[in-house]
């Protein structure tokens, strides 16, 4: 196996593996806090159970992606050693700003945890505040770093006159990062409400229909419908910076092998990039131009603008990007199912209401980690978009296979106790009530 | 016209202070693993319990210091962060797996059924993986004193310098852990953490006297300024300041000696810095040489301080909550449960 290819796997699997745990950092507090807020306005104490148990969840699934984040920190340089020396004094602004936050939040989490019998009612659940806005906080900021390896501003400066790149402007003034922000943090949300919903209803469904349950399953969907509803909008803009920014990236995700007008949206549909043609897709005329360019008649840049070596993996881009769509336009539609039972009378969590939310939280994970896939392998062959190849920046060092193999056997290990601890938590929540 | 700023001395002293919290908070954290793996005697339970009650609600800040660290060096000296990551591949992969060991360990044992104080699987984890780690993190730090080949790296950090002086972060560490244990415990746990401050002291001292012999055999730069008149000074109020913690604890001054104690390890690492000084990397990396553009070091560290308006009150909070005298362990606190 190659050190390239060694080097993108391990890449691939960590981030992936670090994002669904921060996911959870993003969109978990949130929730935490509005359980612990309604216990504290006077409401049923059964929110104070809830606060409890996801606030021990919560916890958990912190200190993973912590430890999964740090592990980024460090492959960045020990895999890329070449992005790094290129665009380190750059993109190091994003992950100082990412790493105040986060600290705050890590201050913030300890208090929290230890602090229910530390502080105040009131003091410990305004301790729960920072934690939301770090979480947050440090999502977005770090996302400064992707949208500037998608649209490099400023790279042009960094090759010619590195001493007058000026790293802030070149994050932070990026058109493309607040767009990419807003979508990934949405993402979040989407993704923690599901998966919360997901686990009440296989509760509910398994007979535990007690208020906790509910109670739980009606405060996740609260977000989750929110960000699912959202999700097609920020979607939308995303859409519209790709095809202003990255051209080639939006043509690999729509299987645009040809430069035309008028270029049709294709729903599903298998591409083959040595025949350039996609099968067994659904098109609809004029939908690619209308929705990157607002015009059903406007000129898509294809594939064959550029050479074929600088081609990302367009069946694997394709096929995510179809997928991420769908699973989000599942969500809206899971959404809009639970919140009409709940109106009609007579219905209410009935099994296959439950059934479906159950599919909810594999649904938005898989959005959020074939988003992610659209995002990066889209980007290849490049690390910086036009600016630095992957193959220029990975790390002279030899035999990352075995490394590699070692990563993921930790990987593997930390991913199964977490579940298995986590489905304790989750069934441990009403002795946690005999308790408080 | 902006005043002229040398920035990146300016960066280089940010990222010394940054290793110097992250010695201070995070090694007193991976001394606890230390102690937790070593926990002998008839309280060893309760001293588990006393370390992960100790660290529990702060190690995920403490930890925070080392990213910090990591990127004001491959923001600020671009050039020896490239040398560092390809030179030391190996021993940085260790240094992660240990960290990312130690971390899940820790936490997936605090959730665990048996609780704290009984030795399971994932309580050692957590201490072997916390100890190895230490003796890398010193060893990496003499890989790139020493002027060994970088590119034998094995080599530079496999030498008997760099292994005595992991060894000697291990025995730091340890020292570190149990002073600050020692001040936080009650009651008889806190003559057992006493024991194992003053064990720890007298081992980290020897290895330090070892260490400097080899040093200078192995890395006579360092040790030759390390000697010379001007930081020669350092270095003896380093051995100053570790006998006074030794005595005062000694002498249950026990606030005086986790004071004293912390002030050597970091005077220790400063005259480290100052031996060191100008290089980043000996031979051939130095904090002029391979640092960032003055514009870019410029923006970056004017985030500092804002940062740190943010996080010093925040950890003036942590602290303040959390780092007093632990309760005395008993049936009441059996099993320091996050979610309690």
């Amino acid at each position: 196996m190659d050190n390239l290819l060694a080097a993108r796997i391990q890449m691939g699997f960590t981030l992936g593996f670090h994002m669904l745990f921060a996911a959870f950092g993003v969109g978990f507090p949130m929730l935490v806090l509005a359980a612990e807020g309604i216990a504290l306005r006077g409401g049923p104490a059964h929110y104070l159970t809830l606060a409890k148990t996801w606030g021990k969840a919560n916890a958990l699934l912190f200190a993973v992606g912590a430890v999964s984040g740090t592990a980024l920190a460090f492959e960045l340089g020990l895999l890329w050693p070449g992005f790094m020396l290129f665009s380190g004094s750059t993109i190091g602004a994003g992950f100082a700003t990412e790493a105040f936050a986060f600290f705050l939040e890590a201050i913030f989490i300890g208090l929290y945890l230890y602090g229910w019998n530390r502080l105040t009612r009131l003091g410990h659940w305004l301790a729960g505040i920072p934690i939301v806005i770090g979480g947050i906080a440090s999502a977005a900021l770090v996302v400064s770093v992707d949208a500037w390896m998608q649209h490099p501003v400023g790279a042009a400066t960094l090759l010619r006159a590195p001493a007058a790149a000026a790293p802030l402007a070149m994050l932070f003034g990026n058109p493309h990062w607040p767009v990419m922000a807003l979508h990934a943090t949405i993402a979040c949300f989407a993704a923690t409400g599901f998966t919360l919903a997901s686990v009440y209803a296989y509760g509910m469904l398994r007979g535990r229909r007690d208020e906790v349950h509910k109670a739980g399953l009606k405060i996740a969907m609260v977000l989750a419908t929110g960000a699912a509803i959202l999700m097609p909008l920020t979607g939308d803009m995303s859409g519209k910076a790709v095809a202003a920014f990255q051209p080639t990236k939006l043509a690999a995700m729509e299987s645009q092998f040809r430069t035309e007008t008028a270029a049709p949206l294709r729903i599903g549909g298998l591409p083959d990039p040595k025949a350039r043609t996609v099968r067994y897709a659904l098109e609809i005329p004029g939908g690619l131009s209308w929705l990157a360019y607002g015009s059903g008649s406007a000129k898509v840049q294809g594939l064959d603008q550029v050479a074929t070596s600088d081609w990302p993996d367009v069946p694997v881009t394709h096929v995510s990007f179809q997928l991420m769509v769908g699973a989000g336009t599942l969500m809206v539609l899971i959404a809009l199912y639970y919140w009409w039972n709940l109106r009609h009378r007579g219905r209410g969590l009935t099994g296959s209401l439950l059934r479906t939310l159950v599919a909810g939280g594999p649904l938005a994970f898989l959005a959020l980690e074939t988003g992610w896939v659209v995002t990066e392998v889209g980007r290849q062959p490049w690390v910086v978009y036009g600016v630095q190849r992957t193959a220029d920046a990975v790390t002279p060092v030899h035999d990352l296979f075995g490394y590699l193999a070692l990563y993921a056997l930790l990987y593997l290990l930390l991913g199964t106790t977490v579940l298995w601890l986590l489905r304790r938590v989750e069934r441990e929540a009403p002795a946690l009530e005999e308790a408080a | 016209m902006t005043p002229w700023v040398p920035w990146p001395d300016v960066a280089w002293l940010v990222a010394i202070a940054a290793m110097t919290a992250y010695m201070l908070l995070g090694g007193a954290d991976f001394g606890g693993g230390i102690w937790d793996l070593f926990a002998w005697g008839q309280d060893a339970a309760s001293q588990r319990r006393a370390i992960a009650r100790a660290m529990g609600p702060v190690w995920e800040a403490n930890h925070v210091w080392l990213i910090f660290l990591l990127i004001l060096l491959f923001t600020g000296f671009p050039l020896a962060f490239h040398r560092l990551v390809i030179g030391l591949y190996l021993p940085l992969n260790l240094v992660l797996l240990g960290i990312i060991l130690r971390g899940a360990a820790f936490v997936f044992r605090a959730h665990g059924r048996r609780g704290v104080g009984q030795q399971s699987t994932w309580g050692r984890i957590f201490g072997a993986a916390s100890s190895l780690t230490v003796v890398l993190l010193g060893a990496a730090l003499a890989a790139v004193s020493a002027g060994g080949d970088f590119m034998v790296a094995w080599r530079s950090y496999l030498s008997p310098f760099a292994i005595l002086t992991g060894l000697f972060a291990l025995a730091a560490a340890a020292y570190l852990a149990a002073t600050y244990l020692t001040f936080e415990a009650q009651g008889s746990l806190r003559e057992t953490f006493r024991k194992r401050a003053l064990l720890a002291a007298e081992a980290a001292g020897i290895a330090a006297l070892l260490d400097l012999g080899l040093m200078s055999f192995e890395a006579p730069r360092l040790f030759i300024r390390l000697v010379n008149p001007d930081i020669l000074g350092l270095v003896l109020l380093v051995a100053l300041l570790g006998v006074g913690s030794y005595v005062s604890l000694r002498h249950r001054h026990d606030g005086l000696g986790r004071f004293l104690a912390a002030s050597a390890l970091s005077v220790m690492l400063w005259s480290w810095a100052a031996a060191q000084w100008p290089y980043i990397i000996y031979p051939g990396f130095t904090v002029y040489g391979s640092a960032a553009p003055d514009l870019a070091l410029r923006q970056v560290l004017t985030l500092v301080p804002f940062g740190l308006l943010l996080l010093v009150p925040s950890l003036w909070l942590l602290l303040h909550v959390f780092k007093g005298r632990l309760p005395i362990d008993g049936e009441a606190g059996r099993r320091p449960n996050p979610a309690r």
